[in-house]
This record gives C-alpha cells, sequence and structure tokens, in this order.
C-alpha cells in the first residue's frame, strides 16, 4: 500500500508549489490561479472566446454562460492579465526601459506553455507514481487513481486559494484531449475483427444508446411527476431527455483504461469498445436535438422537427463516416508519396487524421466516427506505405499522446469534481440516475442479444451479457457535454452536473475496481494474446476462401460473400492506387508471417542452442507442439512479447530448472560485476568507428546470413543431410589445429580467419587502438597470433576431455565437467567466468543472433584480422585487461560470441545512447532485424558445406551432431563470408 | 420462394436428410431451390460445370479445389442429397451439449470441418498434405506477387511448423492439432437462411 503515502506526497509538493507560486509573484492569487489554469482547460470561462465549433455541434450558446453570476468576477480579473501576457503588451510596457536588467523576469511570456508542459509533467509523474507499486496497480485501475489525484489536487487548491477554478474545459477535452485518444484507438484497432462484429457494435450503438438515453429520460421525468424528487430540480420531459442523452452514451476513453487491463476475449472487448466509439454520432445528434428542443420550449416543437432530427441522425452519422474515409484515402495517397521525405511521413498521419477530426467538428458532423474510420481505413496502406522507423515513431507517438491525454482527461475529472459552486445535490435525482443508467443498460444489452444473437454465428451467453452491461462506463464525454449546457436555458443544469459527475465516478471507480473480480468470478473468457502460427494464418486464409465460395454454392450473399468482393476490389484497384509499388508487391500477409516467424525463430534458435544441444530434437519457438519445457516459456515468453521485443535472455532464463535459476543468479553477480568497467571502456573508444551506414549495412549481412544459414540448416535437417555438415563442423575444428601450426602463413589463407573470427575478444579489444594507430607499426600486428595460441589450447582442452563425444557439445550432463561447465552449458553468456571448453559451441551459438552487437564484433573482427598483420603474443596479453582466465576462455571458439564481449564494442549509435535501457536497445534490435530483407538462401555459398575429410573422426552421425554442426555453422557463417569478400 | 411441403416432397429421404444434416425444412427447401437455379439443364442432378458457371467461383483462387470437394471419389454428378451434406458441414455449431455419447458425430462437427479443409490440400487422397501439394495450394492463394523462393520457404516452415513425426508432410492429425487454438468451430460455419 505505498500508493497512498505517494498519492499524499504528490499532493502536498503539487500544493507547495502552488503556494509558492501564488505567494511569489505579484498581482492577486486569483488571477495567478486562473493563470495557472485556463491554459490547460481549466475553465475561466471568458465570454470573449467565440463559440468552438464545438458548441456549434452540440447546438450550445454558449456566449452566455461567461455571464453568469459566478463567474464574472473572475474573468473582470482575467482578461486584463490575457492581454498582458501577449508579447505586444509586453513590449508596449517595456517601450522605456529605465535602466538596463540584467535579468528580467519573463513570468508572462512563457506562461501558458510553462503551465500546460508542468500539468502534463505532474499528471506523468503520477503515472510513474502509480506504476511503483505493481500491486496497487494490478487491483486499482489507473482511472481510479487519477480521479483520485485528481480530488486531492483540486481540493488542495480549493483549501489554498477559496477559488475552484480548475475544471474540464470541454473546448480543452474535445478539440485536444479526445483526438489522440480516439486517433489511437482507431488506427489500432482490429479491422478484421471490428468488421466481423460491425453488426453487433452498430446495433448497440445505435438502438442501444437510443434505449438508454430514451428510457433514462422518461423514467426520471416519471420520477420527477411522482413527485420524489425536490422541487427545486426545474425540469421538463425535455430537459430530463437532454439528460439522458447524454448520461447514456457509453464513454470511449473511460471503456479503454478500464478493459485494456482486464484482457477479457477480443470479441467481447471489441464489441463494447466499438460501441462506445460509434455511440458519438448517436449522442451528438441526441444531444443536439434536445438541446434545440429545449431552448424552444417544448410547446413549441412540431412534428417536423422530429423529422429533422432523425434525417440529421443520418447526415451526422454518415457524413461523419465519409469525412474519415474521404481522409483516410487521401493519406494513404500521400504516404504512397513520401518516399524522399521519411523524416516527416509520420507527421502525415497526425495530420490528416487529426484534420479529419476537425472537418467532421467544423461541419457538425460526427468526429469521433469520422476519425475513426479515418484510422481504421488508411491503416492498411499507410503502413505499407511508411518505412519502419516511421511506423514506430507513429505507434509509439500515438499511444504517448493518448496515454497523456487519458491521464490529463481523469485528472482533471477529479479536479472538476471539487468546484462545488456548480453543482448542487439531490440525492433522489442522483441515486435514480445511478440505478436507471444501470439498469436500462442491462436490459438493453440483453434485449439486444436476444435479437442478434439470432443472427450471429457465436451467441453471445450471458457471461458476455453481464459484462456488456456491467462495462457500460460513463465517462469524461457525458462531464464535458453537461459542462456545455446553457444554464439558462437548462434550468437543471447544476442538478445534472453533480449527477454527471457522480455518475462518471461511481462508474469509473467502482465499476472499474470491481470488473476484474467480476471477470474472474465469472470465468469470463479471456484473450490468449497468441501470435498466430503460419499454419492458423494459412489455413485460416484458406478458410475464408472456403466460406466465400460456399456461399457462392449455397446462393446466399451473405457476410463472407461481401468481403470476399471487397478484397478483390482492394486487391485490384484500392492497393494499386494507395500502396507503392514495392509495398504492394512485398505486402502479402502469410509471407509477413512467414518471415516474422522466421525472424523469430532465427533469434531464439541461435538464444535457445545449449538447448538444442540437449533436447534429443531441433526445436524451433513457433511449434509449439514439440516443444520441451524451457522451450516453451521461451516461445511463450516470445510470444506475449509480440514480435519479441524483450530477449532478455535473463528473463527467460529464469524458468527453467532450479540448478539454471542458480547459475542464473550467479550469472547476475557476475555480470553485475564484471560488465561496467568494461562498458565504459567499450563506450570510450567506439565513438570513432564506423558510419553508421556501413553498421547498418554489417548488421543487415551478419543478420541475413545468420537466417540463411538457419533456414538451411532446417531445410537439410529435413532431409538429413548431416553428413556435410557434420563434416564442416569437423573441418572447422581441423582447420584451428591447422591454423595454429601454421601460424606464420600468409594472412588471407581460410585457416588465418578462422582464427581471427574465433578469437573475436582480443582483437575486437585491439581494435580502436589499431584504428587511432593505424600507421603505426608492427606491435599490433601480432593480434591474431595470441588468439590463434589461445584458441588452440582451448580446442585441445576440449578433446582431450571428451574424446567420445563430439566437439563442444554438451550432450548430457555426465558429460559435462563439474558444476561450473554445466552452468556454462546452460548459460552460455557466462562463458567469461567459466573457462571449460565442454560449452564451447553452444555458448558460440547462444548469442549471435540476438544481439546484433556481437555479431558486428565478429564481422568487424574478421575483416580486421585480415588487414592486420598479428601481434606478437605477449604484447597482445599486456594490452589486454582482462585476467588471464578469461583470455583463455575467449580462446576458447565459443568465446566470441558471449555477450561478455559486448563491451568491448559498441555501434557508435550504441555508445551514444548508452544510458538507455537494455530493452529499448533488444527492442531496437528486434526492429532492426525485422526490417531485414530475411534469406535468399541461394545468394551464398553455405559457409560450412565445404567438405572436410574429418568423417571418421565425427563417431556419431546423428541428428543432433548435426545440429550443432548447425549451430556452428549459423556462428561461423558470418566471419567466412565477410572475410571472403574482403577478399574480393 | 415457394418453400413449402410440395418442394420437400419432390427431395429423396428428406426426413432422413433434416435429421442428418441439421438444416431446417426452410433450410433445404431453400438450398433446393438454390440447386435447381444451379442445374442448367434440369437434370436432377450437378456436375462441375454447373458450378464453374457460378461467376464469383471463378475468381476464388481455390474454387476449383472447392468444386473438387463437392464430388467425393470421383463422382461427376452429384444429386441434391449429396450437396446438401456438403454443405451441411458448414452450419455453426449448436451451443448445446446436450451430447449423447452414442449418437453419431454430427456432420458439422469440428472434424468434419477441418476435414472438408484438408481434402482442399491432400489432392492425393493419400492422408497427407505433403511439400508439393501445399506448394500448390500456397501459389494459388498468394498469387503472383510473391516469389517462388517465398514460397519455398512458407511452404517449408509451415510443413515444418505442423509436422509432428518428422515425415515431412502434415497428417490429418497433425493439420488439426496446428489448428487446435483456433475456433474452427465458429470460423468455418456460415448462416444459412
Amino acid at each position: 500500500m505505498h500508493s497512498p503515502v505517494l498519492l499524499q506526497i504528490v499532493v502536498l509538493v503539487t500544493s507547495t508549489s502552488f503556494a509558492l507560486w501564488t505567494a511569489d509573484f505579484p498581482g492577486s492569487d486569483a488571477s495567478v490561479i486562473s493563470q495557472i489554469l485556463e491554459p490547460v482547460g481549466i475553465a475561466v470561462e471568458s465570454s470573449q472566446s467565440s463559440a468552438p465549433p464545438l458548441h456549434r455541434q452540440y447546438g450550445v450558446d454558449t456566449g452566455n454562460i461567461a455571464s453568469a453570476a459566478a463567474r464574472a468576477p473572475v474573468n473582470d480579473i482575467t482578461d486584463p492579465i490575457v492581454s498582458s501576457r501577449s508579447p505586444p503588451g509586453d513590449q508596449h510596457r517595456e517601450t522605456e526601459p529605465v535602466s538596463f536588467e540584467i535579468v528580467k523576469w519573463n513570468w508572462e511570456h512563457a506562461q501558458r506553455p510553462f503551465l500546460i508542459a508542468v500539468w502534463i509533467m505532474v499528471a506523468s509523474l503520477a503515472k510513474i507514481l502509480f506504476h511503483l507499486s505493481s500491486k496497487v496497480t494490478t487491483v486499482v485501475p489507473e482511472s481510479c487513481l487519477l480521479i483520485l489525484l485528481g480530488l486531492g489536487l483540486g481540493g488542495i487548491v480549493l483549501a489554498a486559494t477559496n477559488r475552484t477554478e480548475y475544471q474540464l474545459h470541454p473546448k480543452m477535452f474535445f478539440l485536444f484531449l479526445l483526438p489522440p485518444i480516439v486517433l489511437d484507438s482507431g488506427y489500432f484497432m482490429p479491422s478484421r475483427l471490428f468488421f466481423d462484429n460491425i453488426g453487433a457494435i452498430l446495433m448497440y450503438a445505435v438502438v442501444g444508446t437510443l434505449w438508454n438515453s430514451s428510457a433514462t429520460g422518461l423514467a426520471l421525468w416519471g420520477i420527477k411527476q411522482a413527485g420524489l424528487m425536490d422541487k427545486k430540480v426545474d425540469a421538463g420531459l425535455m430537459d430530463f431527455l437532454l439528460f439522458g442523452s447524454l448520461i447514456s452514451a457509453v464513454d470511449p476513453v473511460a471503456v479503454l483504461a478500464v478493459f485494456e487491463k482486464v484482457h477479457v476475449n477480443e470479441t467481447l472487448f471489441i464489441i463494447v469498445f466499438g460501441e462506445s466509439l460509434l455511440n458519438d454520432a448517436v449522442t451528438v445528434v441526441l444531444y443536439k436535438v434536445f438541446n434545440t428542443f429545449v431552448e424552444m420550449g417544448s410547446d413549441k416543437v412540431r412534428a417536423v422537427d422530429y423529422v429533422k432530427g432523425v434525417a440529421s441522425f443520418f447526415v451526422v452519422s454518415l457524413g461523419g463516416t465519409v469525412v474519415g474515409l474521404v481522409f483516410a484515402f487521401i493519406l494513404a495517397l500521400t504516404t504512397r508519396f513520401t518516399k524522399r521525405v521519411r523524416i516527416i511521413e509520420p507527421l502525415f498521419v497526425f495530420l490528416l487524421v487529426y484534420l479529419s477530426y476537425l472537418t467532421a467538428e467544423i461541419a457538425s458532423l460526427s468526429s469521433i466516427l469520422a476519425m475513426t474510420f479515418c484510422g481504421l481505413c488508411c491503416k492498411k496502406y499507410v503502413e505499407a506505405n511508411i518505412s519502419q522507423k516511421s511506423r514506430t515513431t507513429v505507434k509509439y507517438t500515438m499511444k504517448t499522446m493518448a496515454s497523456i491525454a487519458e491521464t490529463i482527461i481523469f485528472m482533471f475529472l477529479g479536479i472538476s469534481a471539487v468546484d462545488t459552486s456548480m453543482w448542487t445535490w439531490d440525492s433522489a435525482l442522483v441515486l435514480f440516475t445511478l440505478v436507471f443508467v444501470f439498469v436500462f443498460r442491462a436490459v438493453g444489452v440483453i434485449l439486444q442479444t436476444w435479437v442478434l444473437n439470432h443472427f450471429r454465428l457465436c451467441p453471445l451467453d450471458w457471461i458476455d451479457q453481464v459484462m456488456m452491461s456491467y462495462g457500460g462506463l460513463r465517462g469524461a464525454v457525458a462531464f464535458a457535454l453537461v459542462i456545455l449546457l446553457d444554464k439558462s436555458k437548462v434550468k437543471a443544469k447544476d442538478y445534472f452536473v453533480a449527477t454527471t459527475i457522480t455518475v462518471v465516478f461511481f462508474t469509473v471507480m467502482f465499476q472499474g475496481l470491481t470488473i476484474k473480480p467480476l471477470v474472474k468470478w465469472l470465468k469470463v473468457k479471456r484473450s490468449n494474446q497468441q501470435k498466430p502460427t503460419l499454419n492458423e494464418e494459412l489455413h485460416e486464409r484458406a478458410f475464408d476462401h472456403i466460406l466465400a465460395a460456399v456461399e457462392d454454392i449455397a446462393g446466399h450473399h451473405g457476410y463472407h460473400h461481401w468481403r470476399d468482393k471487397w478484397e478483390h476490389f482492394d486487391k485490384k484497384y484500392l492497393s494499386q492506387l494507395l500502396m507503392r509499388k514495392s509495398a504492394y508487391r512485398i505486402k502479402d500477409e502469410i509471407w509477413d508471417v512467414c518471415q516474422k516467424l522466421n525472424i523469430r525463430d532465427a533469434m531464439s534458435f541461435v538464444d535457445q542452442g545449449g538447448h538444442v544441444l540437449s533436447s534429443a530434437k531441433l526445436s524451433l519457438p513457433s511449434l509449439p507442439s514439440r516443444t520441451s519445457f524451457s522451450e516453451t516459456s521461451f516461445t511463450n515468453l516470445l510470444r506475449e512479447n509480440g514480435s519479441g521485443v524483450c530477449l532478455d535472455l535473463q528473463v527467460i532464463d529464469t524458468v527453467r530448472s532450479i540448478k539454471d535459476k542458480e547459475d542464473t543468479v550467479m550469472h547476475h553477480v557476475l555480470a553485475g560485476n564484471l560488465y561496467k568497467p568494461r562498458k565504459r571502456y567499450q563506450a570510450n573508444y567506439s565513438r570513432h568507428f564506423i558510419s553508421a551506414d556501413e553498421q547498418e549495412w554489417q548488421d543487415r549481412e551478419v543478420i541475413q546470413r545468420n537466417m540463411r544459414c538457419r533456414l538451411e540448416s532446417f531445410r537439410s535437417t529435413k532431409h538429413s543431410v548431416y553428413q556435410s555438415k557434420g563434416k564442416s563442423r569437423h573441418k572447422k575444428s581441423q582447420k584451428k589445429h591447422r591454423s595454429s601450426d601454421v601460424n606464420g602463413e600468409v594472412p588471407n589463407g581460410k585457416p588465418k580467419r578462422n582464427i581471427s573470427w574465433q578469437d573475436t575478444v582480443p582483437v575486437v579489444m585491439t581494435m580502436e587502438s589499431e584504428e587511432e594507430e593505424e600507421e603505426n607499426s608492427g606491435a599490433e600486428k601480432e593480434d591474431d597470433e595470441g588468439i590463434t595460441f589461445v584458441a588452440r589450447a582451448a580446442d585441445e582442452v576440449l578433446l582431450e576431455g571428451k574424446p567420445s563425444s563430439t566437439l563442444g557439445v554438451c550432450q548430457s550432463p555426465f558429460l559435462l565437467p563439474p558444476s561450473p561447465t554445466c552452468a556454462e552449458k546452460e548459460l552460455p553468456w557466462k562463458g567469461d567466468q567459466g573457462d571449460l571448453p565442454a560449452c564451447v559451441s553452444s555458448e558460440t551459438t547462444k548469442i549471435v543472433p540476438i544481439d546484433l552487437q556481437q555479431a558486428w564484433n565478429q564481422s568487424i573482427s574478421s575483416l580486421e584480422s585480415l588487414s592486420s598483420p598479428p601481434v606478437s603474443e605477449t604484447q597482445q596479453l599486456q594490452r589486454r585487461t582482462v585476467p588471464p582466465t578469461r583470455l583463455e576462455e575467449r580462446g576458447a571458439p565459443g568465446a566470441l560470441a558471449r555477450p561478455p564481449l559486448d563491451p568491448f564494442f559498441q555501434f557508435p549509435e550504441r555508445a551514444l545512447a548508452a544510458g538507455r535501457s537494455s530493452e529499448e536497445d533488444s527492442a531496437e534490435c528486434i526492429q532492426q532485424q525485422e526490417l531485414r530483407p530475411l534469406m535468399s538462401p541461394d545468394k551464398q555459398p553455405r559457409p560450412g558445406s565445404s567438405t572436410g575429410s574429418a568423417g571418421a573422426r565425427w563417431p556419431v552421425q546423428f541428428n543432433r551432431a548435426a545440429q550443432i554442426s548447425l549451430l556452428k555453422n549459423v556462428v561461423t557463417a558470418s566471419p567466412y563470408k565477410g572475410s571472403g569478400q574482403t577478399d574480393l | 420462394m415457394g418453400c413449402n411441403a410440395s418442394t420437400l416432397a419432390k427431395i429423396h429421404n428428406v426426413d432422413e436428410l433434416i435429421l442428418e444434416t441439421g438444416f431446417s425444412s426452410s433450410h433445404i427447401c431453400h438450398l433446393y431451390n438454390r440447386f435447381h437455379s444451379l442445374d442448367k439443364d434440369d437434370k436432377g442432378l450437378l456436375n462441375r460445370d454447373d458450378f464453374q458457371n457460378i461467376s464469383e467461383l471463378a475468381v476464388n483462387p481455390l474454387g476449383d479445389r472447392i468444386i473438387n470437394n463437392f464430388f467425393p471419389d470421383r463422382v461427376d454428378l452429384i444429386d441434391f442429397n449429396s450437396f446438401a451434406r456438403t454443405l451441411a458441414r458448414f452450419r455453426p455449431v449448436e451451443n448445446s451439449p446436450k451430447k449423447e455419447p452414442d449418437s453419431p458425430e454430427p456432420i458439422n462437427s469440428r472434424a468434419n470441418k477441418l476435414k472438408f479443409a484438408f481434402q482442399l490440400y491432400d489432392q492425393d487422397k493419400d492422408g497427407k498434405i505433403s511439400n508439393n501439394e501445399l506448394l500448390q495450394v500456397l501459389r494459388l492463394m498468394l498469387g503472383v506477387q510473391v516469389t517462388e523462393e517465398q514460397l519455398d520457404n512458407i511452404t517449408d516452415r509451415t510443413i515444418q511448423e505442423a509436422d509432428l513425426d518428422g515425415d515431412n508432410a502434415i497428417s490429418f492429425e497433425e493439420f488439426k492439432k496446428s489448428l487446435e487454438k483456433v475456433d474452427v468451430e465458429t470460423v468455418l460455419s456460415i448462416r444459412f437462411l
């Protein structure tokens, strides 16, 4: 229960700062406060503000609001300050400077942005604080905490200044806070799922909202007529209907905030969430219609007005959708031509989608619909057109903005609630509204589901219905709408405000808190967030075709028929028009999935090298059926992390056996102690390294090579072509020996390369110095030799130790040396400490693809070794800062790929960003990998496939051995190739 | 559509068919009308050409194979009962779990749905999807955008992924297994009017 304490701290800090501000600055407290509040959307409702489009949209004339008696004094104070704050005003004041001021206090100059930034900062900090205690956030939704925080902050300000100026300003809300959230949800809406359920969504959004608002309004009016309500609640039928319309709409922000954390199954989620987005049109129209009726006076409303109201519904909803589609089209078309201006690609996405929102707002159409459909429809083409980096940018920016907007909304909801001047409590109204809102929602859901289930393929069962009724959260939209009401026309506005706030708080807090236990208790089907396997993807595509065909044959033009038609149209015309040629060509989804899986497999394949070796069969992470325990966990981890963003080996490996865990602990200790100094070392030197472009190219190369080898290996495993690989592996070891023998040979011979490859570490270590002192001399030239020596030694040890087993393979525990070796086998990155050669092979294979840096190191070192003559061993030893044990280890073939190496060298970029978290790094890493065009196996000769004489020495030619050799190939391939290229 | 008892009376063994397929009589009636509209020369049977005349099927990449699935065991003509039985596989699965243990497996069971899909791939009917067979289907579905190399790649991967016994082919069991996470009952169903 840290959180309450933290909360208090936040509140305290903030309040102190407020107190300071108010104390520091000249002018009345009130004015300062109002300045603080206003920019953040807190209503110091200035009468000058021309009615924003939104006001028009909802048909409210806000011009008069500001004249409300309560606000008037504040306005008087604020306005002069606002005007004097503007730059021209400043200049005017300073036309006659008395003397030169060294430092000037320019508070007014940057006040607005400063305060906005501060508020966002506070909100973000609050988020951090909440998440410090994971216990709290798993139980209490963030939205609740934020509202509480808002209440606290508002209370403090109220206590400190006796004024309650903070408020969620409707204009701010609709123009700036809501769009990011809608954009985010529209853009990332799973379109297939959405359109699969479009019938249900529309039904709930339209019929449900109509039912809710009318039923609530009528029922409240009935209560009023029955005399249960306070006499002072001065409202007629139309007022109640108006209130019903604004209170009945399920709020996308609240729904998203709560449901995101609950992880109910996709169908349920998309229905509730889709409804909350699409009901905007209904809400807008109802609100507008009733508001007009209220203002006209209900007696003057004629039948024709009702007809107009209905017509307006179609115009608003369809118009909004059309606006969205048009902008989606423009956006897709625009991104097609941004090839030369990649850097502003993301901007187009945001601008055009936002423009669609504003356009709809201006035309008083449903802006939420416009934005949702714009995001939903443009995504496919935009994603295909823009670059991977832009895609990431778009994604992160959207998420960031949506998240911050959501935070601010909830916080200000809390703050606004403190403003008691604008609400008047009536228990009956509040209580009945709460009951009606809940009951009618439930009744509506049950009735509609009953109807829907006659048409749905998979009926919604009662658990779904419970969740749907319970998930009907009200939120900031309702609040903003009720604030927009015109007090002079809607007499009971204060009552409505109070009721709305209560309803919003109740739904968000109470239902938000209880929905998770409810989900558990009802055993609602959770979503399984597994990535599709290739089989699933492929067969589901086939299923789509089958269904379309069957519908055709059965002569029933149903959903699949139309989807099929649409896909044809899309493929034939739309995609051609809206996608780049290049993007269009490679965009096939199945290929996409295949590619992703391949990358993921390649990484984990090498990653779990050790496990592959010790398990009888080669296993791919994406092959769930075949997995052993550890592999399963690994796979799941990868899956859960989407594209494999988390490749943190330590995390992954903790799921393994007890021994492994011990080893992991040990590893952590060691890693913690050993990494850092080297990292610094590395950072110092890597600055001068190779240009980023080349580096990227190299990365790609390495990955491609690895991928190719992996693919090859799979293929060959399949075809039982083990022989050549085994041989190659063997040959490699032979080569090692040979190379050690022929130390003095010409550097560009194959053995040479081998050596250098194996001995990455020393080379890497000296790399910088080589670069710097390139011209200097032969002293450094001996690098390779030293390396060679070490390598040979390791190899020999290895061979001696295990004559019967294959080289470097840890097949089973008994073969392994005592504990350190075993540990090493399982946790290859530990190679640093252990010096047992037995683990070499697994280690070698383990890291390469995971860490590009190492791959890079390797390839670089191989290149380097070619270009630079060997250094004498002693010299090399002297140069090394590492203890001798490590040295030896490094000599071992596996050492090159060990993570500890990683500190020795960093890509320039990396070095600069050394402060970044490892997660970021790995994520980046993966993205880079994803970028890469994958495997074209034929381009390169398979590195390991050259024949070797060693068949005889390879006693066990079975699957495992072959795999080992494959693994070896994966590792060794890159240097070969790299060096080969340099040779050429 | 003139759906009445007289239409039903024309159908051979209609009660049995209803029982077997689970279609309601109005479904049957509707399908029967469809059957006859497909049957151009009123022979009471459908041949492949009748199917191929459905214009939408022509653009379906798997159209031919799907048609073939309607013709079991190399027969060239099917009657209405056979037609209805094949379509019945795509009936949604009822939610009611009133399973009598000795009752025969319903025609729209998960296994039967999958069998239909499996047969699309398994052209030589040896109970296995070989590398080559999968490649052919892929070629049909992926069209020209994907290179041959990529096709190979995908094929290999797919088979590796699903192949449990290492015979480099996907048996029906393996096929089922690879799709066990998919809600086949829902995905492979359409609503009949």
